[in-house]
């Protein structure tokens, strides 16, 4: 069973944090097709959270195809967003542990590298990016 | 949607001096209502007229349907946890329950003491010995042992360490998640309401300064800044709360009836403590008539 967080200082509303997390979990296959989510009790129980901030996150995953409400069952995943198959997540952040291991070896303290990952990000178009 | 608890230009007098004034709400059914305000603003004293423990001054109220104060079947429908949390402190939860029992008509035992057992909570031991948390969900398993439709809680969790705060909070969004409950709960940390709460009213100085859904009072609240000294046009077209300016900068802490086309001025998300904030210090109290309309900056 998946279990959501919420950040107490965060610009993002709480119900778009939760429908994203379960977005993650699909991508990295933590949730697969057929699962289903938390009920909106678990959710409220665990997070002390609106029942409403908890439908409202799975109205929008249903909204986008991604999971399917069943009356008095539960909420059940349909089909994982468009992206790359789940191993994908894993084998990059493993090739990214070991650059960033590099990086700070070569000297370059936490901040440098975010802020040269966002300029990278910003600057590199998606044709390079596949190249 | 049918409101749950309803308001008319409700006021309650004190000798001389108003604790509540000109108070004109609509909670609606099912809804978590986060009640903020500075001590003395009134909040205690409203609690208490929507509960039918106090007769309005002026005005007129209804809970579920009823008018609180003349008509006794209302005090199964509605539960109120006092700020002091009364409990009788030599009996045991074990006592409080089957007076609970014998008191109210549709008392579920069941719920009560699921939470209580849940909780781990000693059914045998004197009030006294428990602790804060402890004397907490023992009064508010007694006010959902009673299925009321409206639950009424004064600063329920002010005197609870944040864990204790948490499981409380916790217990009672359960209970609304298990349906049929509006709520209307008064506390000063809004970091909390803004979890547990879908509405949101203000009081300051004994008048309702914005009673609204919680995400309509974000997407409606910037705060603009500007290099200007000049602020009429926004003045205008917005409502001011709150002003700052300094040699360089004018920060102005407005409620949007619209988008703000001037590009001279920045604008910019407030979080919800901020808005209360805003409203505590603030001349302008709720327009009746104006609704907050969601605006895209």
């Amino acid at each position: 069973m998946m279990m959501f967080r919420l950040a107490a200082k965060s610009n993002v509303p709480p119900y778009a944090q939760l429908a994203e997390q379960v977005r993650q979990a699909l991508m990295t296959g933590v949730l697969r097709e057929g699962d289903r989510l938390p009920t909106v009790k678990e959710v409220v129980g665990s997070l002390a959270i609106n029942a409403n901030t908890v439908l409202k996150a799975y109205r929008e995953l249903e909204h986008e195809g991604l999971v399917e409400g069943r009356q008095g069952i539960g909420t059940f995943v349909l089909r994982r967003p468009d992206g790359p198959p789940p191993g994908t997540h894993v084998l990059l952040a493993r090739s990214l542990a070991t650059w960033i291991a590099k990086a700070r070896k070569a000297g370059l303290r936490d901040a440098d590298i975010e802020s040269m990952v966002r300029s990278t990000l910003t600057s590199s178009t998606s044709e390079e990016a596949t190249a | 949607m049918s409101a749950a608890l309803a308001t008319y230009g409700l006021g309650r007098r004190f000798g001389s001096k108003w604790a509540v004034q000109d108070c004109t709400l609509s909670i609606p059914e099912g809804r978590v209502c986060g009640l903020v305000g500075a001590n003395g603003a009134g909040k205690t004293t409203l609690l208490r007229m929507l509960a039918g423990l106090s007769t309005p001054t002026t005005g007129d109220l209804e809970v579920c349907g009823r008018r609180p104060c003349d008509d006794v079947a209302f005090l199964s429908d509605v539960g109120f946890l006092a700020q002091e949390i009364p409990l009788h402190k030599r009996w045991n939860a074990e006592d409080h329950l089957r007076f609970g029992a014998a008191m109210n008509p549709r008392w579920d035992d069941d719920v009560a003491r699921e939470r209580l057992t849940a909780l781990q909570i000693p059914l045998q031991q004197p009030i006294r010995t428990l602790s804060g948390g402890q004397r907490a969900q023992v009064a508010l398993a007694l006010c959902l042992g009673k299925r009321p439709r409206a639950l009424l809680l004064d600063e329920p969790v002010a005197a609870l360490d944040p864990l204790a705060r948490r499981e409380f909070l916790s217990s009672l969004a359960t209970a609304v998640a298990d349906g049929d409950l509006t709520v209307v709960l008064s506390s000063h940390l809004v970091t909390d309401l803004e979890r547990i709460c879908d509405y949101l009213v203000v009081v300051a100085a004994s008048r309702t300064m914005l009673a609204a859904d919680i995400d309509d009072v974000l997407a409606s609240h910037r705060l603009l800044t500007s290099a200007r000294r000049d602020a009429s046009v926004i003045e205008r077209d917005h409502v001011v709360l709150q002003r700052e300016t300094t040699q360089r900068q004018t920060d102005l802490w407005v409620r949007l009836n619209g988008p703000v086309h001037d590009p001279a001025w920045q604008v910019n998300e407030l979080s919800l403590e901020d808005i209360v904030l805003a409203y505590l210090g603030s001349q302008h109290p709720l327009e009746q008539k104006q609704q907050l309309g969601t605006v895209a900056s």
